[in-house]
């Protein structure tokens, strides 16, 4: 018997014999076994396309589970915290799913694709979780990362080209929504989400029309700015858009060694998630009961003075007696908010809206290090939220 | 009748920064503009169909990121995006690249010279190290060096202190270069003359000064120590076009509750017994208030805005004598298309850079001869961009809005007034220029807006055109700025300061002055400082 050996290198997208054409940084690194840009031609360029024209991002390595069958409903609502009753066909849902503690395993996207049928999209794999999640249910789940791939096109020119590419009444989806097109014989997914905080969509087709999609998407986009993005200019933006990331600012929780380092949904600030309302979902008697007794961390947006990116700072309470109350976890200065912008985790009860803590940043120019401690305001919304996110038809520009 | 707490003329961005600073500290403040649009030189105009035209300023690298932070202009609005790069093309069919990609770029220069391009790394050092040095005191009120009060003494000591810095060799630097030209500033480090040519337009951009006049060096300086998001030297489009910046800061102030009117020109600052009470409209409406703030250039102001009887005569003769000469003009043009460079390989990233035509240290001087001759460069240096390759909103999609600076354009022609066929005259001198590097660009026009000193002057209110309110020479800097014993933002009258580009920092879209003239006006309403401080970069 012979047998084929598994691939030793990085697997490449089916997007990657275009990307390797526009690539002139060869920056790759390794995203679940693919090779994944840091970007292509100038980061700070590929930042700002997403929020002055539009970027594309490759989404391929995202784990992607076909969850159907006549129990999938009643298996996913188990999963997750929120209510996926309320989530119709053609609507798509951010959702976390937690261990028997309320500990947060991994956060992604629910798509209701038809009625019944759902893809669930995460960065982590979690095959094995699922499968346990749905003993005794009549539901079927495929690993589809490797057959379908997917592009996110983010900026305020997104809505300009996927019209320019000929996806008519795409003008009437609305954020979180999804619908089909025919593109070429195959099925087109969209659907209006996205990593950025600003108007975007994501689009799906399978393995065999990527190149097919990416030149339709180029050169209906060639007058509207639109530029391939790798991860540095995806990960700034998803900080201004307040958005947490796994193995960053969480770490999943079947996955931690040590005690006390995961965390909850409500201490992610997630509580708008958590539905206790709906039956029985995992790692709902802890959350009750940690919602009774009080969280232990709280994730803070904190709006730091200054123009020093707060890497990897501690975060105090009193700069004179630098008591730790936590520490940055996402740390930027914002080009579009001209804010020093940090997610951070504390102890609760820091972390109040309005509070005032303080920041110890470490900062090196021409091989000195200095270091400043800054005030920092802890803020509710994301820092960067335009209206054009949310208008329906949304604006040409 | 209503008598207001301050009234700013002038709605560009500094009066706009300046009255949105005294609103938020709580006065009731009015913002008088004589044209039916705000912004001044810091402007969109809808001048053809869809298109908007950054008119006048048309690029931003120099407003302060504390302001722009501290006035919220995110959240009001205002985007500034980089844009990389740039090209001069040359009479030979080859180019000069600038490329914002540090290896990229010493390649570039090194297919010209490879000691030109180690020399760059030194170049932008020393450049850089001027850079920080005067950075520190732009949001600063220069002190008065014959003045024994404390807070004068103390920003002496400070400018003292970091001089002394610098370090022995580096003060005999900086000295000299406050004062050399910008060609023996580049003769120090480049061989290459196309090399040299391409820094040099920095030093002259908005003087009447030509590339071996002394003091073009720090002019080039000016041009060099703004930022984009902490990127030393960069250059950003503000997101539809540059009169989002004064609709971001107008919004901020009337966000504080102050009031804004257009159309509604200043005939005269009205004076009584040393002090002012406001202002005479050219309707003859008459308004009042004790303070009163122009955002116009330091001539406009007392020359023609004010009785010479509330003016002291040496005070007048030296206002009379600030330098302020018309040197630059203007074209915006509507495009039907991008036009292509055919020296450029297709799809190079120079496209979406700046451009330039002249490629010697020669041509750069010959261009000022004609200036000094009385009349427009035959051979002109003209900084062109095209902000919609990066920005969607501008124009409609495939089509462009390119704006043209052009250096040299004088006040007056041969000393007479221009005539409409002598601005159109200029106008196709710059066409025809581009159009040597470019065999379809004249086809692709739709519309083109040309302007001269006298258009400047007539529109946006800047004397003789200048766009920095007074040449950025070192007699006219710091404590010179506008002229001696009045860089403070306090005018010769009770009640009347400056805030306009005349004053220190000087000009650029910077929003220092108008900023630093409000920390004035409320230290001397002894209310508290609500200004920002520099952040700092160590």
């Amino acid at each position: 018997m012979t047998v084929q050996e598994v691939e030793q290198g990085r697997y490449r997208s089916p997007f990657y014999p275009r990307q390797a054409e526009l690539d002139r940084l060869f920056q790759w690194h390794d995203w679940k076994g693919y090779a994944t840009a840091d970007g292509f031609y100038d980061t700070d360029l590929e930042y700002f396309s997403i929020r002055n024209s539009t970027g594309v991002f490759d989404l391929t390595p995202m784990t992607k589970y076909r969850i159907t069958g006549p129990d999938s409903l009643a298996f996913i609502n188990r999963l997750v915290t929120r209510d996926m009753s309320k989530i119709k066909p053609g609507r798509v849902a951010y959702a976390v799913w937690c261990d028997d503690q309320g500990q947060v395993i991994d956060d992604g996207t629910i798509f209701h694709l038809k009625k019944g049928e759902y893809r669930l999209c995460s960065q982590e794999r979690h095959m094995a979780w699922l499968r346990m999640s749905a003993i005794g249910m009549d539901v079927t789940i495929v690993d589809e990362t490797m057959d379908v791939c997917g592009l996110a096109v983010q900026g305020p020119t997104s809505f300009s080209i996927l019209k320019t590419m000929g996806l008519d009444g795409i003008e009437n989806l609305r954020p979180f929504g999804l619908t089909h097109f025919d593109f070429q014989g195959a099925e087109l997914m969209v659907s209006r989400t996205g990593f950025t905080g600003d108007l975007g969509y994501e689009i799906w087709i399978t393995n065999d029309k990527a190149i097919e999609l990416w030149d339709a998407l180029f050169d209906a986009g060639k007058n509207y700015g639109i530029m391939a993005m790798g991860t540095d200019a995806l990960e700034h933006s998803r900080i201004e858009a307040g958005f947490i990331a796994a193995y960053i600012d969480f770490l999943p929780a079947d996955a931690t060694v040590r005690s006390g380092r995961s965390r909850s949904p409500l201490e992610l600030g997630l509580e708008w998630l958590v539905d206790f309302k709906k039956p029985n979902f995992n790692g709902r008697r802890a959350l009750a009961e940690e919602k009774r007794s009080g969280s232990t961390w709280r994730l803070v947006k904190l709006d730091i003075e200054g123009n020093k990116p707060a890497h990897h700072s501690y975060i105090y309470a009193n700069p004179k007696t630098k008591k730790e109350v936590g520490f940055i976890t996402s740390a930027a200065w914002s080009p579009v908010c001209k804010q020093n912008i940090a997610l951070g985790t504390v102890r609760v009860p820091h972390g109040n809206v309005g509070e005032k803590l303080f920041v110890e940043i470490y900062y090196q120019r021409e091989m000195h290090w200095s270091r400043v401690m800054a005030e920092a305001t802890v803020v509710d919304k994301p820092f960067w939220d335009p209206p054009r996110k949310r208008a329906t038809p949304p604006g040409p520009f | 009748m209503k008598t207001y707490d301050a009234i700013v003329v002038g709605a560009g961005h500094n009066g706009l920064t300046n009255a949105a600073y005294l609103a938020k500290s709580g006065l009731d403040v009015l913002c008088l503009e004589k044209n039916d649009y705000i912004g001044g030189a810091t402007v969109s105009r809808n001048l053809y169909k869809d298109w908007y035209y950054s008119n006048c300023s048309y690029v931003c690298s120099l407003l302060r990121p504390e302001i722009f932070r501290d006035l919220d202009l995110a959240r009001h609005g205002l985007q500034v995006t980089p844009y990389g790069g740039g090209t001069v093309f040359m009479e030979n069919g080859d180019y000069l690249g600038n490329y914002p990609n540090a290896e990229v770029h010493y390649r570039e220069y090194a297919r010209f010279s490879k000691a030109d391009a180690d020399a760059y790394e030194r170049y932008s050092a020393d450049t850089m190290r001027q850079c920080r040095f005067i950075r520190d005191f732009l949001l600063r009120t220069p002190p008065d060096p014959t003045s024994f009060k404390p807070k004068d003494l103390r920003e002496l000591a400070h400018l003292g202190a970091k001089f002394y810095e610098m370090g022995e060799q580096r003060m005999y630097d900086t000295i000299r270069f406050w004062t050399m030209s910008v060609a023996e500033y580049l003769d120090e480090y480049f061989e290459t003359d196309v090399i040299k040519a391409a820094l040099s337009g920095s030093g002259i951009i908005g003087t009447a000064l030509g590339i071996h006049s002394p003091g073009t060096a720090y002019v080039l300086l000016h041009h060099y120590m703004g930022d984009v998001d902490g990127n030393m030297g960069a250059w950003g489009y503000a997101r539809g076009g540059m009169g989002s910046v004064a609709k971001a800061i107008c919004s901020a102030f009337q966000s504080y509750g102050g009031e804004l009117r257009t159309d509604a020109g200043v005939e005269q600052i009205t004076v009584s017994n040393k002090k002012v009470t406001g202002v005479a409209l050219t309707t003859g409406e008459e308004i009042k208030a004790p303070i009163v703030v122009s955002a116009m250039d330091v001539k406009r102001t007392f020359l023609k805005c004010m009785d010479k009887n509330d003016l002291d005569e040496d005070f007048y003769r030296r206002v009379k004598n600030f330098k302020i000469r018309g040197s630059s003009g203007k074209l915006n043009i509507a495009l039907d298309g991008l036009p292509t460079f055919p020296a450029l390989p297709k799809g190079s990233p120079l496209l979406d850079g700046d451009m330039h035509f002249i490629d010697s240290m020669e041509r750069m001087e010959r261009a000022y001869d004609d200036w000094k001759e009385g009349t427009w460069s035959k051979d002109p240096y003209v900084d062109m961009v095209i902000p919609t390759v990066c920005d969607p909103t501008m124009a409609p999609p495939g089509k462009h809005f390119m704006s043209c600076f052009v250096q040299y354009c004088p006040a007056q022609v041969e000393g007479r007034d221009w005539t409409d066929e002598e601005r159109d005259q200029f106008g196709q001198t710059v066409i025809d220029q581009i159009s040597e590097y470019s065999p379809d660009f004249k086809d692709l026009i739709l519309h083109c807006e040309v302007r001269t000193p006298r258009e400047i002057e007539n529109e946006a209110g800047l004397t003789e055109g200048n766009i920095f309110h007074g040449e950025l020479t070192m007699d006219q800097l710091m404590f010179n700025r506008p002229i001696p014993g009045y860089a403070q933002y306090r005018g010769p009258v009770g009640g009347l300061y400056m805030c306009g580009s005349s004053n220190h920092p000087g000009g650029g879209v910077m929003a220092a002055p108008g900023c630093n003239a409000a920390r004035e006006i409320l230290t001397d309403l002894k209310r508290p400082d609500i200004t920002p401080v520099n952040f700092g970069d160590d």
